[in-house]
């Protein structure tokens, strides 16, 4: 059976396209909260300029190219009888233009790309935040040096104020992405890098790791929290007040005594060897994340899970069936106790200190 | 025998034996291979946590002195002894070629010997190392330069079986002048590992 | 008339009946049997590979997914990636090596017919060893570029890394034996008349390829002993606790990386550029910008291997000048294509299914170097390296590019090697399956990273957008799956009942065209003269237009040489060698491996020559 190298007929050519059309447009219509096309900051604003550079060159380089090799195809077709072609050898000219023309074309978009690698090293501005990045199987801890408080999975900075990030390893390599706000930057063991940018939105955004790292690199992902400065200045001073767990001293409602009970059961079923809620001064060689104001965070399990009751207790009752290989073992709790445990860590929401009051 | 020497048993497309084109080329590769030892000594070099170091002393948290521990003197015969072995293998090879047996099994045993010497020398040194806290796994220093200068040791030592292969094979009358190419091919692999060590012996122990 | 050009010959039957049986292909230093050889274990352990990727796809169809777990997905994504590239691409053009180089050159063999064999055998062995892991529930499982020190033995503490390490050597050792006797080969045995410059262009570009092998295996056999030293003997060289650096990992492994990935492309560079001129039936055009052009590319390729290293923070003076390094190579690439649309255009393309490969070799290439030259902008590359994107970019030049390439050789040179025509209607629903269902599953892989899904995750979360085009991309890899069903189909069809071949079925213009198909096991009855390029188009011109049909010869008086046992035995060696690290370095073992395969060694060299 010979088949016909182009499908028959104008309806059926049509359908493949139109197929193409429609897969594309559904494509388009989702939303990718991750994405590095809608910068949110500087960083990532810089880089998509030099993206989308690249991007125009692209597409037009591929229309051309693409087309003259279709254009060939379709224009050149021969049958086995046709007389022999003319038997040309090359083109001199044509070389020397071939080549020059594509390295114009790449000397253009060098200009803005080295321009761009220079202005995103140049160290960042005096008035920075600067926040220590602590990657670790498979968790982000951040510290806030000037502050004094340490936090995990989810990233408080101020709008409009850079942020001078200093990542270290605790363990393997891994990789800081914040694809809205800038590029990649790996973490490594023994080694500190740097990179700034400048949230230019509030919002929540997401991250990953990004460089293999281990089993549970997939589930290695965190939050950002961009605020106005007001709100990051609450949250600085609330973290700041936190040096232990928030207790009520007397339980009113059923609620506060299920979190009381879930306070004993930290201690009595070892999470308070993993885990610390202070966040001012943590005791050394914490293997788990701070868990200072969990109650407030977006999500918990690396970013993985959006912060609500349900997720909690699922992630504390069997964190190995949603993370295997994760550090946090199961610890055959019964329900019960897992709702004391959530009921405990909900209520871990601490405020700032009140302001004091002017003297009269 | 009117048999030349100098042009290969075979039309071959340079002109060249195979066997030493094939040789030149491996050796080419070796270059890569030991420029990747070098390169990694030389990166790691003065990067050491803890001693003993090359060239420096070092007191160790707990009060132990540890002088730099490279015997320059040594070595630097050892590479004198070395430059002579390619000295002699240049010899045994125009011997052969020229139909002089004896001398060419002579100078051949000379290069042997030179090579031995050398690996003798090596063992001597390391297990002296060994024995002032050196080992492999003490430091960046320790792990770079035993792998260097033992995958260097290890390739004199294939060099000095292939030698003495060629010198059995000789002492059985299995050597004539028109396999000559055989000992050539030997001798430029030995060439090889003489001129890296060249290149080892004032990175590693004179360079401080 | 021409003597023979191999040394050895030794006491040789006047009977020229192939020898058969398993005991002729184990002894058999034939380089047409070692390219069999070859394309069938490769083959296989491509399809290997390919159904490690569909597992992948599966549990990427659906956000969270459980199909496979996170320990598995990492075992698979990293043998995928290894077995593609050391034991499927590598091997392919090996195949072609072998079988087409001698004939192009218009010899009767390789130089070191031993060599070849024992090449080939050190490549079984060492793929074995790979994927025996698999039956210790061991596979390999930190990525086909293993980054310390996530492959010591503190974060890695099983055999999977021990597994990947010695594998990795072994073949190694078969890449370095293959490359000094293929460079030999290529510059030695050529024949009469043939200067460089009136080579094939896959010879061209296979010499490049071997000197590119010898240059850069050279270099991960010394970080792979490095680790090995560390995990072994707890030597410091990725020991952070010692000032051990992992980017001196980083940096051992990409001087090697980089120019693998020309090794890579090479060859499918070379099939290509004999395939356009035979099938639009007129010469390589910028037959001489070609040769410059690889050899650029190839030696360019040793200066941009930090590429691969741009979100470390190396500084802007690095970054910038791997950059524009890197910028540069895409220069002689696009005169490449540039040159292939120029051979096709004013010829009489005629439309076989080599040619539809080979054409879709360069529409998908042409992808793939964009997307290259993307990732070379610096910061672009910040938002684009370890995300999808990259997965897409090296997948359209590897699969688009060799994969293709490739497999037009297959289309093109399979009636020389066996004799039989692989069939038309079956190869272009080949090639229409292949061609959709690789662009269906990875060109939306471009959309995935730059919308933010890192590469190397077992799953994602939902909420992310990305179930879409994974959903999409998991269809799309069942449609080139079941592509190569087809493909095994039309192999079978065709070997059992195919048409029969002549010896120069495509009007093509080099030697190997001008032999039986397939070929006497001495080649050629006369080792032929050149004056030219494409010296058969020269021949058929003067002749009229064509050629008869060659006649069988006899062979009487052409001496080849001996098979031989020992190449096996020497392979073998080294397999026990490197299993004793395996073990636990046991001792006894290692020592019996260096043992056999030193016996070995010494018994080939003083086995009986001419």
């Amino acid at each position: 059976m010979r088949l016909r190298s182009l499908p028959p007929g104008p309806v059926v050519r049509w359908v493949p396209v139109l197929a193409l059309l429609l897969v594309a447009v559904a494509g388009c219509a989702q939303h990718y909260p991750q994405t590095t096309l809608a910068p949110k900051g500087d960083f990532a604003q810089m880089v998509d300029h030099v993206f989308r550079a690249t991007v125009r060159w692209a597409v037009l380089v591929f229309l051309l190219v693409e087309g003259a090799l279709l254009y060939a195809i379709i224009r050149f077709r021969g049958r086995s009888d046709d007389p022999e072609p003319e038997q040309v050898h090359g083109n001199t000219t044509l070389e020397i233009i071939w080549t020059a023309i594509p390295a114009i074309i790449l000397v253009i978009v060098a200009i803005p790309t080295i321009r761009t690698i220079f202005e995103t090293a140049r160290v960042p501005r005096d008035d920075a935040l600067t926040v220590e990045v602590i990657g670790h199987q498979w968790w982000w801890e951040f510290r806030y040096p000037t502050i004094g408080i340490t936090t995990a999975n989810e990233l408080h900075v101020p709008a409009g104020r850079t942020v001078d990030l200093r990542l270290k390893s605790m363990d393997v390599i891994h990789s800081f992405w914040i694809p809205q706000l800038a590029g990649k930057r790996d973490v490594f063991p023994g080694r500190e890098t740097r990179i700034w940018f400048t949230a230019s939105d509030t919002g929540t955004f997401s991250g990953q790791c990004a460089e293999f790292c281990g089993i549970q690199h997939g589930k290695m992902g965190f939050r950002i929290v961009v605020s106005d400065s007001t709100g990051f200045g609450d949250w600085a001073a609330a973290m700041s007040n936190a040096t232990g767990p928030v207790t009520l001293a007397e339980p009113a409602t059923a609620l506060d005594s299920l979190a009381t009970a879930g306070q004993q059961l930290f201690t009595t079923k070892a999470c308070v060897g993993c885990h610390s809620f202070n966040a001012v001064t943590p005791p050394p060689g914490m293997v788990g994340p701070n868990l200072a104001n969990v109650g407030t965070r977006k999500a918990i399990a690396a970013g993985m899970l959006d912060n609500n009751n349900a997720n909690l207790a699922r992630w504390i009752q069997h964190p190995q069936s949603f993370k295997e290989g994760s550090h946090m073992p199961d610890l055959a709790l019964s329900d019960g106790e897992v709702q004391a445990l959530v009921a405990y860590l909900r209520q871990q929401r601490v405020r700032a200190p009140a302001p004091v009051a002017a003297p009269q | 025998m009117a048999h030349d020497i100098a042009h290969p048993a075979v039309d071959t497309t340079t002109g060249l034996d195979h066997r030493k084109l094939a040789i030149w080329t491996f050796i080419g590769s070796e270059c890569l291979f030991f420029a990747s030892l070098i390169g990694t000594y030389l990166v790691y070099k003065g990067k050491s946590v803890v001693g003993p170091f090359p060239h420096d002393a070092w007191v160790s948290p707990a009060g132990q002195h540890l002088e730099p521990i490279f015997e320059i003197p040594l070595v630097t015969f050892g590479t004198a002894v070395l430059l002579f072995s390619s000295f002699f293998v240049v010899l045994a090879l125009a011997n052969i070629q020229r139909g002089n047996r004896k001398a060419f099994l002579g100078w051949l045993g000379a290069t042997i010997v030179c090579g031995l010497f050398f690996i003798g020398m090596q063992v001597y040194e390391f297990t002296h190392f060994v024995h002032k806290g050196l080992g492999f796994t003490t430091n960046l220093f320790g792990s770079s330069f035993y792998a260097l200068t033992g995958f260097h040791g290890t390739h004199v030592t294939v060099g000095v079986i292939w030698l003495t292969s060629i010198l059995v094979l000789g002492l059985r009358g299995k050597m004539p002048p028109e396999k000559a190419l055989n000992l050539e091919i030997a001798a430029l692999y030995w060439h090889f590992v003489d001129v890296v060590w060249i290149v080892i012996f004032p990175v590693v122990y004179l360079m401080s | 008339m021409a003597t023979s050009v191999i040394e050895q010959a030794g006491p040789q039957a006047h009977t020229r009946k192939a020898p058969t049986g398993i005991w002729s292909w184990i002894t058999t230093v034939d380089h047409k049997r070692i390219g069999i050889l070859y394309g069938v274990t490769a083959f296989f352990f491509f399809l290997l590979g390919g159904l490690e990727a569909l597992l992948l796809r599966i549990q990427l169809g659906s956000a969270n997914n459980t199909f496979l777990s996170p320990e598995a997905y990492n075992q698979l994504f990293t043998m995928h990636g290894t077995t593609m590239i050391f034991l499927g691409v590598m091997p392919l053009s090996a195949m072609y090596f072998n079988y087409i180089i001698p004939l192009q050159i218009g010899a009767r063999d390789v130089v070191f017919p031993r060599l070849n064999a024992f090449s080939y055998w050190v490549f079984l062995v060492g793929g074995l060893v790979l994927n025996a892991s698999f039956v210790f529930g061991a596979a390999p499982n930190a990525g086909w570029f293993g980054y310390a020190n996530l492959t010591s033995t503190q974060y890695s503490p099983g055999l999977n890394v021990d597994f990947w390490v010695v594998g990795l050597q072994i073949l190694g050792i078969a890449s370095l034996a293959a490359a000094v006797n293929f460079f030999t080969t290529i510059v030695n045995l050529r024949a009469k008349g043939m200067r460089v410059l009136r080579m094939p262009m896959f010879c061209w570009m296979s010499l490049i390829t071997q000197l590119l092998l010898l240059l850069a295996f050279p270099v991960i056999t010394v970080a792979l002993i490095f680790l090995m030293m560390d995990r072994y003997f707890g030597a410091n060289f990725f020991r952070v606790s010692a000032a051990g650096d992992p980017m001196l990992w980083q940096h051992l492994f990409w001087i090697f990386g980089h120019p693998e990935v020309y090794i890579l492309i090479l060859p499918a560079f070379g099939i290509v550029s004999e395939i356009l001129p035979v099938f639009s039936r007129k010469p390589l055009f910028g037959y001489a910008a070609m040769v410059f052009s690889g050899a650029f590319i190839a030696v360019l390729g040793f200066g941009v291997w930090s590429h691969h290293m741009f979100a470390t923070g190396m500084g802007p003076i690095a970054d910038a000048s791997f950059g524009l390094l890197t910028m540069l190579i895409a220069i002689p690439t696009g005169v490449k294509i540039f040159n292939w649309i120029g051979t096709i255009w004013g010829g009489s393309i005629q439309l076989k299914t080599p040619m539809y490969f080979a054409l879709g070799f360069i529409a998908m290439f042409i992808i793939g170097g964009l997307s290259g030259i993307m990732h070379s902008a610096v910061p672009a590359d910040l938002q684009q390296t370890d995300s999808y994107f990259v997965v897409a970019h090296f997948h359209y030049v590897l699969f688009g590019g060799s994969i293709f390439a490739l497999t037009a050789g297959t289309y093109y040179w399979f009636p020389k090697m066996t004799g039989k025509m692989l069939g038309e209607g079956l190869g272009k629903i080949h090639f229409w399956l292949m061609f959709i269902g690789f662009n269906v599953t990875f060109f939306p892989m471009h959309f995935l990273g730059l919308n933010g899904m890192p590469r190397r995750v077992y799953t994602y979360q939902p909420g992310l957008g990305f179930e879409f085009w994974n959903q999409v991309e998991t269809i799309g890899s069942m449609v080139l799956g079941f592509s190569f069903l087809v493909f095994i189909v039309n192999i079978v069809l065709s070997l059992r009942k195919g048409q029969r071949a002549p010896a120069d079925p495509w009007n093509g213009a080099t030697l190997e065209w001008s032999i039986p198909s397939p070929p006497p096991e001495f080649n050629f009855a006369e080792v032929p003269e050149v004056t030219t390029r494409d010296p058969l188009w020269e021949e058929k011109r003067a002749r009229g237009g064509h050629l008869p049909e060659p006649v069988r010869a006899s062979g009487e008086g052409i001496h080849m040489p001996n098979p031989s046992k020992w190449p096996i035995i020497a392979a073998l060696g080294i397999g026990v060698f490197f299993t004793g690290f395996l073990l636990g370095v046991k001792l006894p073992v290692i020592l019996a491996g260096a043992l056999l395969t030193i016996v070995a060694i010494f018994a080939w060299a003083l086995e009986p020559a001419g």
